[in-house]
């Protein structure tokens, strides 16, 4: 009996996650079929992106004044408070910008995405749209992925470079360091990683493959709890929840082995 | 003589001498008594002419067949469903609240695949069909949702153009004259609701606009789903005439999928009785209401 039902809740799990990757590869796929939904692209672009931009802006601030602070402490007992820049610039360009802001969208995007979808979904505009001739996957998934392909590794440089300010306002006006010294222990950090191609800073393709990947695991999975929604409003108030936790959690395990595999390639 | 003249000519033969007199009927139906004594007489003119006028003793080609087709989610839904509609014809589909009536409509647009049968669409099997292939079959049928399902992010005017957006090269002005001559015919004033967003229609005027967006890409097929539920009867009565006036002067087919028995012996030239999963009863209303059948007897209740 238990087994049973285990046997049930796994192959719905399967199911679900091939339903999962089949929407993924479409949406994707579409990108390279015409009719090509320019308006749609722009617009999500907007809304994700531009919409984005003022919760990014005080998180990345917040954060790097608050990395800045507790830092400080630490590293005054080994007289190394001199080095907080290149303690900042490191822990915001690879790690926190992208965590931050991937989180951050998620929780503001990824439930709009849903409820969005979801609420087409029970009013039937979805049926309608299939209905009257269009991919809902081509109209509706395919350019909110795309947008959040390219807004995420945007608005990351944003709040890697608003976080990195923050710690500059803590460590002038709190700890009395100059800027000069600040923002010349910061470059020193990004250059300490080691240049792939020549120009281009490790520091940087690490914190940027990151926020590509998040884009993608936001929009996908808000896109597919959206269109799953089944039972009218209180549906939809499900499959938003459902896609901030996953969206959530996904990003916090998948940065962490996306570190690891990122650091046995660039940290040699 | 292509099919397309012929079936054309068909159509014309079918058509009764008193709906050739377009001044019967006033263009707007607003506000008048004037127009709802009108909506009356026409809607009890038509239910007296219905079957024998749809009827044609000739073959008309059959548009839409459903052929011993089955269907199960976690349960059966419809088993052994077979039924035709002929060109011009207007099938009725009732029955009880959660007997798969719905489903059938999904089934005629390929949103669902039966598990056994076939549906022909022009003599056409869509079961097998593939993704792309079966969006093209779709752009011969215009449908109308129970809730309109307007695309509520975009304007009245850019719901009702979608569909020629998507599937003709139209220029603008010829885009912008279809929506306001399918306005118009849904007795909507395009000036006034034109650049309206959905959510600040009324009911029946979301279901009207519904129609014109069904309507816009010029389809053989209508199909609606309980078009007239939740609406007030003077509403009801005027999406009723909206549907005979369809089947009228443009000929389409339509599937009417609906609960509303009254108004589906004014507009149906068939009935069929959905129950217990299978079709209990498929003929004209005059059939219907002679039948002795206990169960279509309770069915009609009051009726």
């Amino acid at each position: 009996m238990i087994l049973e039902r285990f046997n049930d809740a796994a192959k719905r799990g399967v199911y679900s996650l091939q339903e999962f990757f089949v929407l993924a590869g479409k949406a994707l796929g579409f990108i390279f079929v015409k009719p090509f939904y320019a308006s749609d692209l722009f617009q999500q672009m907007d809304s994700i992106g531009v919409g984005s931009l003022g919760i990014v802006l005080l998180t990345g601030f917040f954060t790097g004044m608050v990395l800045a602070l507790q830092s400080s402490v630490q590293l005054q007992t080994f007289g190394a408070s001199d080095y907080i820049g290149r303690l900042i610039a490191g822990s915001m360009i690879r790690e926190l910008g992208p965590v931050l802001a991937g989180l951050m969208v998620a929780g503001r995007v990824g439930s709009g995405i849903a409820a969005q979808l979801g609420s087409m979904r029970v009013t039937e505009q979805i049926d309608a749209l299939n209905t009257l001739g269009t991919d809902p996957i081509k109209k509706l998934v395919t350019p909110r992925v795309l947008a959040a392909l390219v807004m995420l590794p945007v608005l990351t440089i944003i709040n890697d470079f608003i976080g990195i300010l923050g710690g500059n306002v803590i460590a002038r006006f709190y700890l009395g360091k100059p800027s000069a010294l600040y923002w010349k222990t910061v470059f020193e950090q990004m250059l300490a990683g080691g240049f792939t191609l020549h120009y281009i800073p490790n520091d940087f393709i690490q914190g940027l493959i990151k926020p590509f990947v998040f884009g993608g695991i936001i929009s996908l999975v808000a896109c597919y709890y959206g269109l799953k929604t089944t039972g009218g409003t209180e549906g939809v108030g499900i499959s938003t929840t459902r896609t901030v936790v996953t969206a959530s959690i996904l990003i916090l395990v998948v940065d962490y082995f996306l570190t690891q595999i990122l650091l046995s390639i660039f940290q040699q | 003589m292509t099919d397309e003249d012929d079936r054309r000519k068909q159509k014309e033969e079918r058509r009764h001498p008193s709906e050739k007199d377009d001044t019967a009927m006033p263009r707007r139906a607003h506000d008048s008594s004037r127009v709802r004594a009108a909506i009356r007489t026409e809607l009890e003119e038509v239910a007296e002419e219905a079957p024998g006028s749809q009827t044609a003793t000739r073959p008309v080609p059959k548009v839409i067949s459903v052929e011993n087709v089955s269907l199960s989610f976690d349960e059966p839904v419809l088993e052994n469903i077979s039924f035709t509609a002929r060109a011009g014809e207007t099938i009725v589909v009732v029955g009880e609240s959660g007997t798969g009536k719905s489903t059938i409509l999904k089934l005629l647009l390929r949103l669902l695949i039966p598990d056994q049968g076939r549906v022909a669409i022009d003599g056409e099997d869509i079961t097998h069909l593939t993704f792309d292939d079966a969006l093209k079959v779709r752009q011969k049928m215009g449908m109308v949702f129970q809730g309109a399902a307007l695309f509520d992010s975009m304007t009245v005017y850019e719901n009702v153009a979608y569909p020629l957006r998507e599937h003709t090269d139209l220029q603008e002005d010829e885009i912008e004259a279809r929506v306001r001559e399918k306005l118009e015919f849904v007795d909507l004033e395009p000036h006034k609701v034109m650049d309206q967003l959905p959510s600040e229609l009324s009911g029946g005027m979301k279901k009207r606009v519904g129609i014109a967006r069904g309507l816009a890409n010029n389809p053989e097929i209508m199909l609606y789903d309980e078009p007239t539920s939740g609406l007030d009867p003077l509403t009801t009565a005027t999406i009723t005439y909206l549907i005979l006036k369809l089947q009228r002067e443009l000929g389409v087919t339509s599937i009417v999928v609906s609960h509303d028995i009254r108004s589906s012996f004014r507009m149906g030239s068939k009935i069929a009785l959905l129950a217990n999963k299978r079709i209990g009863f498929f003929g004209t209303p005059e059939e219907m209401t002679g039948s002795d059948d206990p169960y279509i007897r309770e069915f009609l209740g009051g009726f």
